[in-house]
């Protein structure tokens, strides 16, 4: 049978095309949270108060943490669906060790273990097994949603130690989950435009034959990038199990659409080849900012989803419609 | 012969399902004396009639080689619809749930016009569409339920018809004439065809957009049922209703032995899926376990059937 031919291939336009095309998308977002923030403040001065500034760039931090990994996923070509269903077991297990009395150093660093351990597995089935990654991580979703209710019935996590809650907690006063998610962000951009592996896994994305054919394992790297995804996976639900007082030992609904959304959003192509990490953690403040926007000149909550998702939709168009227009 | 190779494959795929379907009803028969009895049994099948309808559009997408996400939320929507239309506006009900259902296909139109007209991906097409169709549902409804619909609305959700269940009808009558479209008709091969290498069918001068346009609004006229007969089953409407069918649905397919990558698919397949995995559900709860467990399973299921096909392809091509 005859390979379908690959989107990609046709459109391989070289490296600076395909940065200008990554951070076009990211100067949308940016002109987007700029314009809101001017809008809404004129309206509602406490729009900038401190604390509404803190929601706005640390409430959502934790998405924007996995959605480092997830980029990297979709940069490959691959998908994966079960990422939330996973933040929610690995913030159960942080709750339970902690709970447990284990040395809070071990409860925060386990998750990412786990994390790591789970997506290898995962990335190994999706590389060397050949099953496509959205088939796989519907299946890996199901058996991480399932397995968690079975296991804790679904119960709250409570009694939770003192210093367990790392999310709280500020260094050099700025809240930990936005140092995090921005020293984390900034760092993986830097290292995917200039390290090997890195570069590999643009190189893979947009042809894995010519990946291939310079000498790049396209199996070791999807692995490499589905186990660095687990470890992303994993300080997200650290950051997530961290926030509040509680844990609800359930899978966070919609999770993985709201990470995958930012990366779309922030400019990832999700034919693969394409896309920063920058992008998808200022869609993540963008998210922020338009619920927060939308409390402040009260519009009624349940017309969130729908603002979002039009948006969704208007930024998706805006890109395909750019996209033709420079091809 | 790539052609005698794939009939020769999707045979076994489906023989597989059969026996395995098989199995499942022995071993259930055994485990428990009420499950081989037609109350059951149409019951069961009463409760998968609404991922079905929707499992069966789905099978045509992914034949095409797309995907269809935002089938939970157009369920949702027109659930939402038919509540608002008929207790917010006045309009009778049986208008009300056609217009719900016209809703739905309006819905799935839209995604099949983003993805032809615009050259979206499926996949984000319908990612985006998933959730602007599920915010406006809560928009619609504000969070509020509508309730205390008269009892002459639950025939179609809890009503027999010659002592059929109603929807067990509806997902019959539905299962054969997609399985006659997809397997039988110059539209079915157009929609294998596209799955199978669409640039090829567009230099066939085949009416590739034109049929990925009515797959997608197919596509969401059946969920916008599956929302009415929900609606109809558990006489309630809330503005969650559908959240995740799309993946219950997808597994069923991909279970049933269709490619993701399009090209490969049947209808029959997609049905024994559907049948296998509400036997695990029935039998699994008959034994005590939780529906949580259940998911488990169809998950490992999921996995190990792509593996298995996997296997047998390479085996095959040896």
């Amino acid at each position: 049978m005859v390979a379908a031919p690959s989107h990609r291939a046709t459109q391989d336009t070289g490296w600076p095309h395909r940065w200008l095309s990554g951070h076009g998308q990211v100067l949308v977002v940016l002109g987007a949270i700029v314009a809101l923030f001017v809008v809404v403040s004129f309206v509602n001065q406490r729009f900038l108060s401190p604390a509404n500034l803190t929601t706005i760039f640390s409430g959502n931090a934790y998405i924007a943490v996995a959605a480092i990994g997830m980029t990297m996923v979709i940069i490959t070509g691959h998908i994966d669906v079960s990422v939330g269903a996973l933040i929610g077991v690995l913030a159960t297990i942080a709750g339970t060790l902690a709970v447990a009395g284990w040395p809070l150093w071990m409860v925060w660093l386990a998750p990412l273990v786990v994390g790591v351990l789970v997506n290898t597995l995962a990335g190994a089935l999706v590389a060397y097994a050949g099953i496509p990654s959205i088939v796989l991580t519907l299946g890996f979703l199901s058996i991480l949603k399932g397995g968690l209710i079975v296991v804790t019935g679904g119960d709250w996590i409570s009694d939770l130690p003192r210093g367990f809650f790392l999310a709280q907690m500020k260094l050099f006063g700025l809240p930990v989950p936005m140092l995090t998610a921005l020293v984390l962000t900034l760092a993986v951009a830097w290292w995917m435009a200039h390290f090997r592996f890195g570069r590999a896994i643009y190189a893979v994305g947009s042809n894995p034959e010519a990946a291939r054919a310079i000498g790049i394992s396209v199996e070791r790297t999807v692995v490499g990038v589905f186990a660095l995804h687990g470890l992303f996976a994993g300080i997200a639900a650290v950051l997530f199990a961290t926030q509040l007082t509680i844990i609800q030992s359930t899978v966070p609904p919609n999770l993985e659409l709201m990470i995958i959304t930012a990366c779309v959003i922030g400019g990832v192509s999700i034919l693969g080849g394409v896309g920063t990490v920058i992008g998808a953690a200022l869609a993540t403040i963008l998210f922020a900012t338009i619920t927060s926007a939308m409390i402040f000149t009260n519009v009624s909550a349940y017309w969130l989803r729908a603002v979002i998702g039009g948006l969704i939709l208007i930024t998706v168009l805006a890109d395909v419609a750019r996209r033709r227009r420079q091809a | 012969m790539t052609a005698t190779l794939f009939s020769r494959r999707l045979l076994s795929h489906e023989a597989m399902l059969a026996l395995l379907l098989a199995l499942a009803l022995f071993t259930l028969s055994r485990l428990s004396d009420s499950f081989l009895s037609s109350a059951n049994l149409l019951n069961q099948v009463r409760l998968m009639a609404e991922i079905g309808l929707i499992a069966l559009a789905m099978t045509l997408v992914i034949v095409t080689g797309g995907i269809d996400l935002s089938v939970g939320s157009i369920t949702g929507l027109s659930a939402i619809l038919l509540g608002v239309l008929w207790s917010k506006l006045g309009i009778p009900l049986p208008m009300a749930a056609v217009l719900a259902i016209a809703g739905g296909m309006v819905a799935g139109l839209a995604n099949g016009l983003i993805i032809t007209r615009f050259g979206v991906p499926p996949l984000i097409a319908t990612l985006a569409t998933m959730a602007f169709y599920r915010g406006l549902a809560e928009g619609l409804s504000q969070g509020r339920s509508v309730r205390g619909y008269p009892e002459s609305f639950y025939v179609l959700g809890q009503g027999d018809v010659l002592g059929v269940p109603t929807q067990v009808l509806i997902l019959l009558v539905a299962a054969i004439l997609v399985g006659i479209a997809l397997q039988m008709t110059a539209f079915g091969r157009t929609v294998l065809a596209i799955g199978a290498n669409e640039t090829a069918a567009r230099f066939s001068s085949l009416p590739v957009d034109r049929v990925k346009l009515i797959v997608y609004g197919f596509s969401g006229l059946m969920a916008g049922l599956a929302g009415v007969l929900l609606v109809s089953r558990v006489t309630t409407t809330r503005s969650d209703m559908g959240m995740g069918w799309e993946l219950d649905a997808i597994t069923a397919v991909v279970l049933g032995g269709a490619s993701i990558f399009g090209g490969r698919g049947t209808v029959l397949g997609t049905v024994l899926a559907l049948a296998l995995i509400q036997c695990l559900k029935n039998g699994l709860s008959l034994a005590g376990v939780k529906a949580d467990g259940t998911i488990v399973l169809i998950g490992l299921f999921l996995i190990a059937a792509v593996l298995l096909g996997n296997l047998m392809d390479r085996i095959a091509a040896r």
